[in-house]
C-alpha cells in the first residue's frame, strides 16, 4: 500500500471523485441525510394546541424528547435487557468458536473440509427462518428438545420469562458461532508451522500448543470479531419480534430497536422514535470507537 | 482500524506458505500413529487431546448446528397432526406436496410474488451496490487526493453505525419524500455497503499490481478504461465475494422492508413469511404451510452457500485465493 503509482498522483482529485461520487451520493442519501433529518426531528414534538381543537401544532422543545425517552421506564428496562444480551451473548458465541475453530485445527481433527461447511450451514438461513425454527423447537408439543428433557425429568418451559432472553441468545449464537469459526479458523492456518513444530519438538503438547501458542496468534481476528458482534447485537430486532409472536414474554418494547419501532408505528410518536433512533446510534458508535481503541491497545501491548 | 487487524484481508504471501504447511499438515494427518515417538506419548497422557475426543466434539459442534435445519425438512413433510403427534425426526404421513399445494394457494400465490421480490432486491443490491463499493474501494486504494484520510473515516464511520439505528431515520425522511411502500425505498439504502467499500480497498490492494497500471497508463489508457478492463476483471473474485456478501444481507433484511412497505404485494419473502407465522400461533393448522413455506424460501441460499463455497470462504479467508 505504500508505493503508488506517479500516474494515478497527478490527476488522482478529479479521477478519484468520478469513482467517489456514485458511494457518497448513496452514503449521503441512505445515511447521512436520515440521521440528520432524525436529529432535527427529535428536538420537535407535536403538540396539541389550546383546548385539544384545532389539531396539533409543531414545537421545538430541545432535549425534552431525550429526556423522556430516558425516563421511560420500558425504554431503560430494554436498554438494561440488552446489556444483560450482550453479556450472556458475547461470552458464549466468540468462547464457542474459538474452541472449535482450535479444534478444527488440532493435527487429530478429520473431515475438515466437510466440518467447516456443517459449521457454516446456520448462516444461510435467515435471521427470521431460524427465529421460527427455534419458535417451533422451543415450542411444548412439537419440540424435540422439550420433549427429550421431559423424558429426563426436566421441565423447562423456553418462552417463559426468564429464560426467553437466554433462548434468544441461543438463536444468535446458533447464527453466529459458525460464520466466526471460518474466520478464526482460517487466522489459525497462517500461523507458521514451523513455530508450532518447533514447540511440539520442545515437548508442549497440543493443548498447551493451542492455549499458549495459536490463541495469542489469532488475537487480532478475535478482536475484530468483538468489534462486529457488538456492532451486531446493538441491531437485535429480528428474533424477539419473531419470538414475540409466540409467547408473551417478549413485549412490544423489548429492546431499544423494539421500543423504536413501537414509538413509531404503534404510538405514533416519530419525534421520540427520531429520540430513540439517535440514542441507539450514538450508543453503537460510542461502543465499537471504544472496542477499537481497546482492541488496538491490547495489539499493540 | 489498520489493515493489519483484520483478519479477512487477503495475504497472498502467508496463503503460499499456508499451501505449504498444509501439506507439512497432511503428512501429520496421514495415519493415526503420529511421526514423532515424543508426540505419542503426550497425546497420550493429555487424553483430551486425541483424535477421538477432538473428532467427537467436532461432530457435537456440527450436531448442533445442522439439526436445527434437519428438523425443518422434516417437519416440511408432515401434515398438522403428525406435526403434533409424531417424533420430530421421523417420517409421518408423506404430506410434502400437500403443504407445497397449501403454500402455493394461500393468499393467492403471493409466495412467489414474495420470493420474487427478494430476489430482485437482493440482486440489485448485489450488482449495483457491489460495483458502487468495489469503484470506492478502488479508488481509495489507487488514487491520492486531498481529504483521502478523512473520506475513509467517513466509510468507517459508516461500517460502525449498525443498519438497524438508521432504518427508523430513512423512514422518516422517506414519508417526506412520499416514497415509503414503494420499492424506491428498499432499492436505495440497500446500495450503500461501506463495509464492501472496506473490503475492496483490501482487494485492490492485493489483486491490482500498481505496475500493471502504470504499464497502462504508459500504452494510453485512462483511468477509467483501466479500470473496468484492467482492475475490475482482476478483482472479479473479490467483487464476487462482496456481491454474494451483500445478497445474502439483503436476503435477509427484516426490519427495513418491515418498516417501509405495506403492500403485500411489495413485501420480500422474510416480512412476508413473518406475518404468516402471526397467523400460525393462533391456529396451529397453519404450521405446516408456514414450515414449508420456510423451507422453500431457505433452499435456494443453502444452494447458493453450497454451490459458491469458494467465494464465501474466499470471502472470509480471501488468502487461500490465487
Amino acid at each position: 500500500m505504500a508505493r503508488k503509482t506517479r500516474s494515478t498522483s497527478g490527476t488522482g482529485g478529479r479521477t478519484a471523485a468520478l469513482f467517489l461520487v456514485p458511494f457518497f451520493g448513496v452514503f449521503a442519501v441512505a445515511m447521512v441525510a436520515p440521521v440528520v433529518y432524525s436529529l432535527v426531528l427529535s428536538f420537535y414534538a407535536q403538540q396539541k394546541s389550546g383546548l385539544g381543537f384545532g389539531g396539533t401544532k409543531t414545537a421545538f422543545v430541545g432535549l425534552d424528547n431525550y429526556v423522556q425517552v430516558f425516563q421511560s421506564e420500558t425504554f431503560t428496562g430494554g436498554l438494561g435487557r440488552l446489556a444483560l444480551y450482550c453479556l450472556i451473548y458475547i461470552p458464549c458465541m466468540v468462547g464457542g468458536a474459538v474452541a472449535f475453530a482450535l479444534l478444527l485445527d488440532a493435527t487429530v481433527a478429520r473431515a475438515r473440509k466437510l466440518f467447516q461447511l456443517l459449521v457454516f450451514l446456520p448462516h444461510a438461513v435467515p435471521g427470521v427462518i431460524a427465529a421460527l425454527i427455534w419458535a417451533y423447537l422451543y415450542t411444548p408439543g412439537v419440540s424435540p428438545l422439550v420433549q427429550a428433557l421431559q423424558g429426563g425429568g426436566i421441565q423447562l418451559n423456553f418462552l417463559d420469562a426468564h429464560l426467553v432472553l437466554p433462548s434468544i441468545v441461543n438463536i444468535a449464537v446458533w447464527e453466529w458461532t459458525g460464520y466466526n469459526v471460518i474466520i478464526l479458523f482460517t487466522a489459525l492456518q497462517s500461523v507458521p508451522r514451523e513455530i508450532l513444530e518447533a514447540a511440539r519438538v520442545d515437548g508442549a503438547g497440543e493443548i498447551r500448543a493451542a492455549l499458549s501458542i495459536k490463541f495469542p496468534l489469532i488475537l487480532p481476528a478475535l478482536s475484530v470479531i468483538i468489534l462486529f458482534t457488538v456492532i451486531g447485537t446493538l441491531q437485535l430486532f429480528t428474533e424477539p419480534s419473531i419470538i414475540s409472536k409466540a409467547t408473551a414474554s417478549v413485549t412490544s418494547t423489548w429492546v431499544p430497536n423494539l421500543w423504536a419501532y413501537d414509538a413509531a408505528f404503534n404510538r405514533h410518536n416519530l419525534n421520540q422514535a427520531a429520540a430513540a433512533s439517535i440514542i441507539i446510534a450514538l450508543l453503537a458508535a460510542g461502543l465499537s470507537l471504544a472496542v477499537t481503541r481497546f482492541s488496538s491497545r491490547m495489539n499493540k501491548a | 482500524m489498520s489493515t493489519e487487524t483484520v483478519s479477512v484481508a487477503p495475504r497472498p504471501r502467508s496463503g503460499a506458505t499456508r499451501a505449504n504447511s498444509s501439506r507439512q499438515n497432511k503428512n501429520h494427518d496421514g495415519g493415526t500413529r503420529p511421526l514423532r515417538p515424543g508426540r505419542n506419548r503426550l497425546s497420550r497422557e493429555g487424553g483430551f487431546a486425541s483424535a477421538f475426543t477432538v473428532n467427537a466434539l467436532l461432530v457435537l459442534g456440527c450436531a448442533y448446528m445442522v439439526l436445527p435445519v434437519l428438523w425443518l425438512f422434516f417437519a416440511a413433510t408432515k401434515d398438522t397432526a403428525d406435526l403434533y403427534g409424531t417424533p420430530a425426526y421421523s417420517l409421518g404421513r408423506f404430506a410434502f406436496l400437500g403443504n407445497i399445494g397449501a403454500v402455493i394457494g394461500q393468499d393467492g400465490g403471493i409466495f412467489f410474488r414474495w420470493m420474487a421480490n427478494s430476489v430482485l432486491y437482493a440482486a440489485f443490491g448485489a450488482v449495483l451496490g457491489g460495483l458502487i463499493s468495489v469503484m470506492a474501494g478502488y479508488a481509495f486504494d489507487k488514487f491520492t487526493f486531498r481529504g483521502k484520510k478523512t473520506w475513509f473515516g467517513l466509510v468507517l464511520l459508516g461500517v460502525l453505525i449498525p443498519n438497524t439505528a438508521t432504518v427508523l431515520p430513512m423512514y422518516l425522511l422517506a414519508s417526506v419524500f412520499g416514497i415509503t411502500n414503494t420499492v424506491w425505498a428498499v432499492l436505495i439504502p440497500v446500495l450503500c455497503n461501506p463495509f464492501g467499500v472496506y473490503l475492496a480497498r483490501v482487494y485492490s490492494s492485493s489483486y491490482v499490481p500498481d505496475e500493471t497500471l502504470e504499464a497502462a497508463r504508459v500504452d494510453g489508457a485512462g483511468p477509467i478504461r483501466s479500470f473496468f478492463s484492467l482492475g475490475l476483471p482482476m478483482m472479479m473474485p473479490g467483487f464476487i465475494t462482496i456481491a454474494l456478501f451483500q445478497f445474502v444481507g439483503v436476503w435477509n433484511n427484516f426490519m427495513l422492508p418491515l418498516v417501509m412497505l405495506q403492500d403485500q404485494q411489495l413485501l420480500p419473502v422474510s416480512v412476508g413469511i413473518s406475518i404468516w407465522q402471526g397467523y400460525s400461533v393462533p391456529q396451529p393448522e397453519f404450521s405446516p404451510m408456514v414450515i414449508t413455506a420456510s423451507l422453500l424460501s431457505v433452499i435456494p441460499l443453502l444452494l447458493a452457500f453450497i454451490l459458491l463455497q469458494r467465494f464465501w470462504k474466499s470471502g472470509l479467508t480471501a488468502g487461500s485465493v490465487k
